[in-house]
């Protein structure tokens, strides 16, 4: 398929965590019991009246910010009607054609080639109710219930230029995006509880061709890893219709992640007609430079800077660098970790080995490791002084992760401290040479593997704790 | 002692000597309401047991020497589209028709701190689509002067029971001269404020972008005190202007408006207008220059296309006002079998006829491929509108019009001609599509009907307005004369 080129735009749409709703006061907390999280403007009841909580403006403006959007200095809210249970009013207030901010990028890297993808717009809306689908389909007894909970958080729009070529830079797009809406503190971008949620546009056109292909919209995809391969499906599915001769139906499909594959869900002629018009509710938003300024001020400092620090300050490669900064957490850990112990690289290569593991396994963000970067730092100290090994400091990584002990409690506690005691070491090397004679026979013939067995053995005796290099050492005077 | 037919402003200073108590003026309107409601049908809900208990409460702060703010313990209705607190709001809809709302509008909050006795909540048209009260759900209300006539609309039940004694004041609300047109046939003063001096929070929406409330009083000083309690920047509503509020009644003034500039724009009085309107309106511009203003004739040349633009921009907001009436989560509902056959039996059930008029209306202004043709082009005439104001208040200091083309029509006369309907507001809807304050005033009787005359004003001058309508009240000398609504006999 590779004489087909795909054409991917992505509409992220992702839950602002401000500490209210979009316009009125409820807590936007998640997992709340059922209505709870609800007030007479959030409901839609007969009267109510939307009130814009700046809060979610100014994170708004710090994301639009941070992806190099040009800000309207006057921005509007219009209404989205359509009929669905979960939306109270049955209208969303979005922004149509006046968004908040247009015309940014985000710079993604695939295969050590960085590129720039567009950002058409950013704008700011309200999310919908939960609908929870109690009984069989088609059941007389099935019925539906409606949680009003999410109905009136913030959500924030974010919708790509079609410059996305593969799903692997798709992948690298959200992944970018994500560790960008993280260092803003701006949401949790948990998409199992739906706080990032992405939709695509793709089609496929003959490489080289500069004219578009028909598109489909993707829905339902629900891990980056989801929608990367949906996208490979249907690339490959567009690119086999195209090459029988076929034509591409403009359509909305759903990803069915248990059978891998995408289905139809409605084509073009059922799409909506949402009848936009401004919000009468609310007056214009007028964003002035002082504003914009303010926001400026309190941006952070964004991954693709701090990957560039971390080099220059740390000499870190590239890699560790782009690693330990993909996420703000990680490389929060990470700098913490400097504040007790000097070498970065030590650090890094423990934070990509041992640390990442373990979080993956237990599935922990860094903050919540039982393992605080001070700990890891008196770790990485006893190894220096030579109180443990190396191979030891794993075993004991690994309790101080499972108990949350101290390094040197757990050192103590198992009796792991290294024994550099040349003299006790030795009586243990005599032993061995006189227990495995043929190996050391071997050495002596020239056979310089067997050495590795014979320190084996010794590790094996003081269950690892004699210092390997006393070991080496002393084996090869014993052997001379 | 006669209570009925007294201002506020009387009854406060009569409440204040201890002349008369909170109760027994509760009890006096309570029972004008009994001997005439059968007739007028005003009131949708009549909160009696309420009235009482809070006369009571105002009985109390007034034993122990309390100063009375001065609607304290004044008997009033409410529009039954502004929300009460555990207490049914129904807009005079089906739809609904036993929703109980669990908050207050902004400006019955304000009330209730002002020491208020609700005496009911009034009928209207259908979510205060009407100019006749006839599209109530309910029942239609008589007009108090003649039974077999509209009292106007859609704040027809308020207007109503203000001119037929059963309460001293009463709010409504003005989307195209709901207030206007209702006061100017029952014979009251009406008053649809500036687009946002008086909060909409609790108002339920019919044109978010036009609609206003604002009093029906027996006279311009009520209008005043009215005004005084329920303007003011609310928080809750993003419309409501942050503008500061003056001291209306210190403004009325002595009835002198010597070197005053008034427009008369002659679009307002075109060859179909009821001569005995006209006559009222001729006497009024008498009047004024007899007060000491200048009325001389002026232009709004757009005013024609007012009618048609209103008919696009208050139907397309309420096909999304009213999107929310689809018996999901409150309100009237009926079985069906699936959901979409949920939404489309409850709106067809729910709904009256000019209310789903006016939604199909409203639909098909802002479908895609006639949004641009319809919608922007009817946002674009209302821009002129507006202009057409601006450029008038550039040399008048305020403009004299008829409040509506007629007195109040018999029942039943329009009710199945919608457009003749419409006309009813020909010259209310200019004033909501620019946003303006608009006040009828009585100015006098065409064959024993009364007549109002509306005065307009640039933005948030309502003080000058009520000073205006109060210097042709005092001339007209229509204050004090109310319907004779024979009780006892069978009318
Ligand atoms: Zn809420």
């Amino acid at each position: 398929m590779a004489e087909y080129e795909a054409v991917i735009g992505l509409e992220v749409h992702v839950e602002l965590k401000t500490a209210s709703k979009a316009f009125c006061g409820c807590s936007t907390a998640f997992g709340a019991a059922p209505n709870t999280h609800i007030c007479p403007v959030c409901l839609g009841l007969p009267g109510v009246l939307p009130v814009i909580n700046r809060k979610m403006v100014d994170y708004a403006l710090k994301v639009a910010l941070a992806l190099n959007c040009r800000i309207a200095p006057h921005c509007k809210f219009d209404r989205k009607n359509y009929y669905y249970p979960d939306l109270p009013k049955n209208y969303q207030i979005s922004q149509y054609d006046l968004p908040l901010a247009t015309d940014g990028y985000l710079e993604v890297e695939v295969d050590g080639r960085r590129r720039r993808i567009g950002i058409i717009r950013v704008h700011m809306e309200e999310d919908a109710g939960k609908l929870i689908h109690e009984g069989e389909a088609l059941n007389p007894g099935a019925y539906s219930l409606v949680d009003l909970n999410r109905t009136g958080v913030p959500l924030l729009e974010i919708v790509s230029a079609p410059d996305i070529h593969s799903p692997e830079e798709a992948y690298a797009y959200l992944t970018s995006l994500k560790a960008i809406l993280q260092y803003l503190d701006v949401s949790d971008c948990k998409m199992e509880e739906g706080s990032l949620r992405c939709d695509a546009n793709i089609s496929v056109r003959p490489r080289g061709s500069e004219v578009l292909g028909t598109k489909t919209e993707l829905k339902n995809m629900n891990s980056f890893r989801a929608l990367q391969r949906a996208l490979a499906y249907e690339i490959e599915r567009q690119s086999e219709i195209l090459a029988r001769g076929g034509r591409i139906k403009q359509e909305t499909r759903a990803w069915d992640e248990s059978r891998g594959v995408t289905v139809s869900l409605r084509g073009k002629e059922e799409a909506h007609d949402y009848r936009y018009f401004p919000e009468p509710d609310l007056v214009p938003l007028a964003i002035g430079e002082d504003w914009i300024n303010r926001i400026r001020e309190e941006l952070p400092e964004l991954p693709a800077e701090r990957r560039r620090r971390f080099q220059e300050q740390y000499g870190l490669p590239p890699y560790d660098a782009a690693v330990l900064t993909a996420s703000k957490s990680m490389a929060d850990y990470f700098e913490a970790c400097l504040g007790h112990y000097r070498e970065a690289k030590t650090v890094s290569n423990w934070l990509m080995g041992d640390f990442s593991r373990l979080l993956n396994a237990h599935g922990l963000e860094p903050e919540q490791a039982p393992v605080r970067p001070q700990d890891l730092a008196e770790l990485l100290t006893l190894i220096d002084e030579g109180t443990i090994s190396g191979k030891i400091a794993k075993t004991v990584f690994e309790e101080m992760f499972l108990t949350g002990k101290k390094a040197r409690t757990v050192v103590e506690e198992k009796g792991l401290v290294q024994i550099s005691d040349e003299a006790a070491v030795l009586a243990v090397v005599e032993e061995v040479l006189a227990a495995h004679p043929g190996p050391a026979a071997d050495y002596r013939a020239g056979k310089e593997k067997a050495l590795g067995f014979l320190v084996g053995q010794v590790m094996k005796a003081t269950r690892g704790k004699a210092n390997p290099a006393l070991v080496n050492k002393l084996l090869k005077e014993r052997l001379e | 002692m006669d209570l009925l037919f007294r201002p506020a402003h009387e009854l406060h200073r009569l409440l204040r000597r201890r002349e008369v108590g909170a109760r027994e003026l509760a009890e006096a309107f309570l029972a004008r309401l009994d001997a005439v409601e059968d007739k007028v049908k005003a009131f949708v809900t009549v909160t009696r047991k309420l009235a009482l208990e809070q006369a009571a409460a105002i009985e109390v702060r007034l034993a122990r020497g309390e100063e009375l703010s001065p609607l304290a313990g004044l008997p009033l209705a409410l529009k039954d589209n502004l929300c009460t607190r555990g207490l049914r709001t129904t807009c005079s809809s089906r739809m609904l028709a036993e929703w109980v709302p669990p908050y207050s509008a902004t400006v019955v909050e304000r009330l209730a701190e002002a020491g208020m006795v609700l005496v009911g909540k009034t009928n209207m048209d259908e979510f205060a689509m009407g100019s006749s009260t006839e599209n109530s759900a309910f029942f239609p209300t008589r007009n108090p002067w003649d039974l077999e006539r509209v009292p106007g609309g859609s704040s027809g039940g308020s207007a109503a029971a203000v001119a037929a004694g059963e309460v001293v004041y009463a709010l409504g609300s003005d989307t195209g001269g709901s207030i206007r047109q209702p006061a100017s046939f029952c014979g009251v003063v009406g008053l649809k404020p500036t687009y946002g001096l008086v909060s909409r929070y609790g108002l339920v929406a019919f044109a978010s972008s036009l609609d206003q409330i604002g009093p029906l009083t027996r006279d311009v000083t009520d209008c005043a005190l009215v005004l005084q309690a329920i303007a003011g920047h609310d928080p809750r509503d993003s419309t409501s202007a942050p503008v500061p509020v003056p001291d209306y009644v210190a403004a009325l003034g002595d009835g002198r408006l010597a070197g005053l500039k008034i427009g008369v724009p002659k679009e307002y009085f075109p060859p179909g207008i009821e001569p005995g309107v006209r006559q009222a309106v001729e006497r009024a511009l008498g009047y004024l220059e007899e007060a000491g203003a200048r009325c001389e004739e002026t232009s709004l040349p757009h005013t024609p296309y007012a009618l048609p633009a209103y008919y696009l921009v208050a139907p397309a907001e309420a096909s999304s006002n009213l999107a929310r009436y689809d018996g999901v989560q409150y309100g009237y509902r009926t079985e069906a079998e699936d959901l979409r056959q949920m939404y489309r039996r409850t709106r067809r059930l729910g709904f009256g006829a000019e209310v789903k008029r006016r939604i199909m209306l409203g639909t098909y202004a802002l479908s895609a491929g006639y949004y641009d043709a319809y919608y922007l082009k009817a946002l674009k005439v209302r821009r002129l509108i507006k202009e057409d104001f601006d450029r008038a208040f550039g040399r008048f200091a305020v403009l004299v019009t008829p409040t509506s083309p007629t007195v109040a029509f018999r029942l039943g006369e329009k009710i199945a001609d919608p457009l003749a309907m419409y006309l009813s507001d020909l010259f209310t809807i200019p004033v909501n599509m620019a946003g303006l304050p608009g006040l009828s005033v009585p100015c006098g009787f065409s064959n024993g009907l009364p007549v109002g005359l509306q005065i307009i004003g640039p933005p948030f001058s309502e003080a000058l307005l009520l000073r205006v309508g109060y210097a042709v009240e005092q001339a007209a000398g229509c204050a004090g004369r109310w319907p004779a609504l024979e009780v006892g006999s069978d009318g």
